[in-house]
């Protein structure tokens, strides 16, 4: 290429090939690939501990692992989906589309980007590398609860510092985010024309710089404890064990709605396009998010009910958790609502939408369950409470992802991927996922505790109903990653506007979407269909 | 017309969507009602809730499948491009929040009453260790420790030759079970001499967590003689799933004959630790003990489980110098998770562990120790402060 061609907007000049390209990137394209395909790979190696997991819950008895490598599995299955799949997920579909989705030329903060992505690697690899210790991975669950955790070896300051690490790289992509928000939106693009993916995450950004923090502070306390004799949570030291647990779910709420904000961002743009009709309440959702982002940071006790709290506390964390049901349902009526009198198809990633919409209501009824105090001291720590929050997490978090990745693969990759592949996986995944999780409501009511390698034998059918779906469920993934292979390899060629029914400034630029877009700023109008989500 | 149609698969959606509902719960289990006022207020509770969440879920997810059915493109489904509601809005904000009022008022009773903890007629301190529960009554004086029974811990090892499905409550049995009175007010004081645990039985409607450094209060009052099983419900450790807890309910007459026999059997074994014990006597008790104390670490066959838990068999503890075995056994090691069992254990038992230990796989070294040696050595571990090395579990 010649140094004429490579022209005012053309951004080619001296760009690195091969690995340099990917170490060396600032675009947002680019970094939204590779957290994308972290995440899969990451979401493959969580799955692989889940099977282990299954595989020795198929049958009463200990037949494969022994109970403290389960614990470790358990405790690395966690950390690893929450941190290294689910969120990595979201950070990808962010600086994939939020820079398009307001008309901005890319992230506001490209240099931070490419080192809030690259740090992920390391952080994990530091992570895994544990199970390879002399002194094992941690098996505390993911909680990390002391005193037990403080029994792990030396491993364990590796795990606090590749917490220590995601928690750095969560907090610039959150940074990041907002910047790009607030500050580079196309002119006309005011607030409330910003499509409702961009606002859940910018909500989400704010959790995320307000909670990260605590938890490296708590990880921190925890180190200090295990390494240079303090106290902070040892009663022999005047140290209470049960303030880890306040700051690790003050953490730890806020944390779980930074799982579910952007799905709920996903699905609010996915079931307008299939509908062929405006997103219903557009107002309504923004307050809704903003409503229960607020409550997420006075609910956190309601996850540690029967560590003897006043009857007051109790009192208060039960009724706060139970109006978050409020704002919750104004999205669910919301989306039944924008379905009504729509005139829908059913593409895969509507199919996942509307999976989410029923699966992640289950999951939140369950929810509403667990929030009544005396039933918790019956629910708390049982599979009641492991099926509640797999339906949010893997049939709400990971079913919008899915969602999002076919929503926009023809975007991502000028291809349209196979649907009828896509159909597949959508039917094996939501069925095989069902029947792994539903039944372990049935384990929980019967008195199955959770993180327990091995089991009195009445709860043998249910557990190998279960494992059964898990394994299916496991084996529907790889199919999607397949899909994903060959929709990047070729394809039919996707149009710009790529579904009939999608509004929004990212459908105006070409499929697959090149390096740069928007280096001119797109004036947005209500000619662009925003004019249903400006309030009346 | 339309409206008309959307009524019509409207209930079709209801009636369909309520037997796959109905069928789901016939299918699977519940919880237990239970044997005290508590648990069955809880699972009175629970109904309540789970039907409310049940007719929410089944009229929302009625209405969506009937958008589903009729506001189909393939079937000329035009779109309406109405974009929000205010009175809809209102609605569905206002509604929930009563059916959250309904749902809080018995909530808040239920959990008032069971928050009172007043008028105990009995009181039984319960203490959780890594993995095993030890109970105190404390007007009775009696103590005792109750660990996973001896069948289940055979059955449950990797590459096990007993199948779980032949033992008989597999995980859910002890060695001694907590008798407890019915119809009697008891108070439960929870606490735990290393991580946290937590101590659940389903039909006593309530878990509590038992915690190092805290002591944690709930009540029951059991209305039907009974065994009712439960588990440790806090993740503590590698044997979390190996430390049920079983309580078998009697009348209060037959309580009072139980206290009788355990303080006979207490008295009789007041001055065990001072007689002279045979070889035979001690291997016998060693074997117990080990096998309720030691092999959950160190394993059955004393291969332990590297590198946490070390070997016995052949270890330069066992088969080294018998006052650091013995020093070891009473104090512990700290940093690691050998507890010192000096204030847990009884003489005999220390004794019998340690001769046990030392002639037990392979390990043939012939020494015997008496459980009078011990006995000297935890009078002055009380007289002397040894016990400045600091509290076990550091």
């Amino acid at each position: 290429m010649t140094t004429q061609t490579a022209h005012a907007d053309d951004h080619h000049h001296e760009a690195p090939k091969g690995l340099a390209r990917w170490l060396f990137t600032t675009n947002h394209k680019e970094i939204g690939s590779l957290y994308l395909i972290f995440s899969l790979a990451m979401f493959l190696v969580g799955g692989a501990m889940a099977m282990i997991i299954r595989a020795e819950l198929f049958s009463p008895g200990l037949q494969l692992v022994n109970p403290e490598f389960f614990n470790q599995m358990t405790t690395m299955h966690a950390l690893v989906m929450i941190f290294g799949a689910v969120m990595p997920a979201f950070v990808g579909l962010a600086n994939w589309m939020v820079p398009m989705m307001i008309g901005a030329p890319d992230m506001a903060l490209p240099r931070m980007n490419n080192w809030s992505f690259w740090i992920l690697p390391f952080a994990f690899l530091m992570l895994l590398s544990t199970l390879f210790m002399p002194s094992g991975a941690p098996a505390s669950g993911w909680t990390l609860y002391p005193p037990l955790s403080l029994q792990g070896g030396n491993s364990f300051a590796f795990v606090i510092f590749a917490i220590h690490l995601m928690g750095i790289s969560s907090i610039m992509g959150a940074i990041n985010i907002i910047a790009t928000i607030l500050n580079m939106r196309a002119p006309g693009m005011t607030l409330l024309r910003m499509p409702l993916f961009v606002w859940t995450w910018l909500i989400t950004a704010f959790l995320l710089i307000a909670v990260m923090p605590v938890l490296a502070g708590a990880v921190t306390m925890l180190l200090t404890d295990r390494f240079f004799d303090t106290s902070f949570f040892n009663a022999a030291g005047g140290g209470d064990p049960v303030m880890y647990q306040h700051i690790f779910w003050f953490f730890g709420h806020p944390e779980v709605y930074i799982m579910i904000l952007p799905a709920f961002g996903i699905i609010s743009e996915i079931i307008p396009t299939f509908s062929r009709k405006p997103l219903f309440g557009y107002t309504a959702m923004v307050y809704a998010t903003a409503s229960i982002a607020f409550l997420s940071f006075i609910v956190w006790a309601h996850h540690m009910f029967t560590v003897g709290m006043p009857l007051g506390a109790s009192l208060f964390f039960m009724y706060a958790t139970m109006i978050i049901a409020v704002p919750t349902g104004i999205k669910v009526f919301n989306w039944v609502s924008t379905m009504w009198r729509g005139s829908m198809t059913f593409e895969t990633p509507m199919l996942f939408a509307i999976a989410f919409v029923i699966l992640f209501t289950i999951g939140g009824l369950s929810g509403v369950m667990l929030a009544i105090v005396p039933a918790d001291f019956q629910y708390h720590d049982t599979y009641f409470v492991v099926a509640h929050f797999h339906y949010v997490l893997v049939t709400g978090a990971v079913f919008a992802i899915m969602a999002a990745a076919y929503y926009w693969l023809p975007k991502w990759t000028g291809h349209m991927y196979d649907e009828r592949l896509g159909k597949i996986h959508f039917w094996w995944s939501t069925i095989s996922v069902n029947v792994l999780f539903f039944p372990q409501h049935y384990l929980g009511l019967a008195g199955m505790p959770r993180r327990i390698p091995d089991y009195a034998v009445q709860f043998a059918e249910f557990n190998m109903i279960s494992s059964i779906g898990g394994f299916a469920f496991g084996l529907a993934q790889l199919l999607f990653v397949y899909i994903v292979i060959k929709c990047v390899r070729g394809g039919e060629k996707a149009t710009a506007q790529v579904w009939e029914g999608a509004r929004g400034l990212e459908w105006t630029v070409p499929s697959p979407a090149p390096l740069h877009t928007f280096d001119t700023p797109p004036l947005v109008d209500d000619s662009l269909e925003h004019k249903d989500r400006l309030p009346s | 017309m339309k409206r008309t149609n959307e009524m019509i698969v409207g209930l079709a959606m209801v009636a369909v969507i309520s037997v796959i509902t109905w069928a789901l719960f016939a299918v699977g289990d519940n919880m237990t009602p239970g044997v005290t006022p508590f648990s069955k207020d809880v699972y009175q509770l629970h109904m309540i809730i789970l039907g409310i969440v049940t007719v929410i879920g089944v009229l929302v997810f009625a209405a969506m499948f009937t958008s589903i059915y009729l506001h189909r493109k393939s079937r000329g489904a035009k779109a309406a491009q109405f974009t929000h509601s205010t009175k809809a809005e209102v609605t569905w904000t206002v509604i929930p929040i009563l059916i959250l009022v309904v749902m809080a008022v018995p909530a808040t009773q239920v959990l008032i009453d069971m928050e009172d903890t007043s008028g105990a007629e009995l009181n039984v301190k319960v203490t959780g260790y890594q993995w095993l529960w030890e109970y105190e009554y404390i007007e009775d004086e009696i103590q005792f420790y109750s660990a996973l029974d001896r069948d289940s811990n055979y059955a449950r090892q990797i590459g096990a030759t007993r199948d779980p499905r032949e033992v008989e409550n597999y995980l859910l049995e002890v060695d001694k079970r907590v008798v407890l009175p019915t119809d009697t007010r008891i108070r439960f004081l929870l606490t735990s001499n290393d991580v946290i645990h937590s101590w659940w039985v389903p039909d006593l409607g309530w878990k509590r967590d038992a915690i190092p450094g805290m002591v944690n209060e709930a009540w029951t009052l059991i209305e039907e003689p009974g065994i009712y099983r439960g588990q440790c419900t806090e993740l503590c450790g590698k044997d979390h799933g190996f430390m049920p807890v079983v309580i078998e309910a009697v009348t209060p007459e037959e309580y009072r004959a139980w206290v009788d026999s355990q303080k006979a059997e207490m008295a009789a074994n007041d001055n065990a630790a001072e007689r002279t014990w045979t070889r035979d006597e001690l291997m016998t008790l060693g074997a117990d003990v080990y096998a309720a104390q030691c092999a959950s670490c160190h394993q059955g066959d004393g291969s332990g489980l590297e590198p946490a838990f070390p070997a016995l068999a052949g270890s330069a503890v066992t088969v080294g110098a018998i006052e650091d075995h013995i020093d070891l056994i009473m104090n512990g090691r700290p940093g690691t998770a050998m507890a010192g069992f000096g204030q847990r254990l009884a003489a005999e038992d220390i004794a019998a562990a340690l001769t046990y230990t030392r002639n037990a796989f392979g390990n043939e070294t012939g020494d015997m120790v008496q459980p009078m040696r011990i006995l000297k050595l935890k009078n002055g571990v009380v007289e002397g402060g040894v016990a400045d090395t600091g509290p076990a579990g550091l």
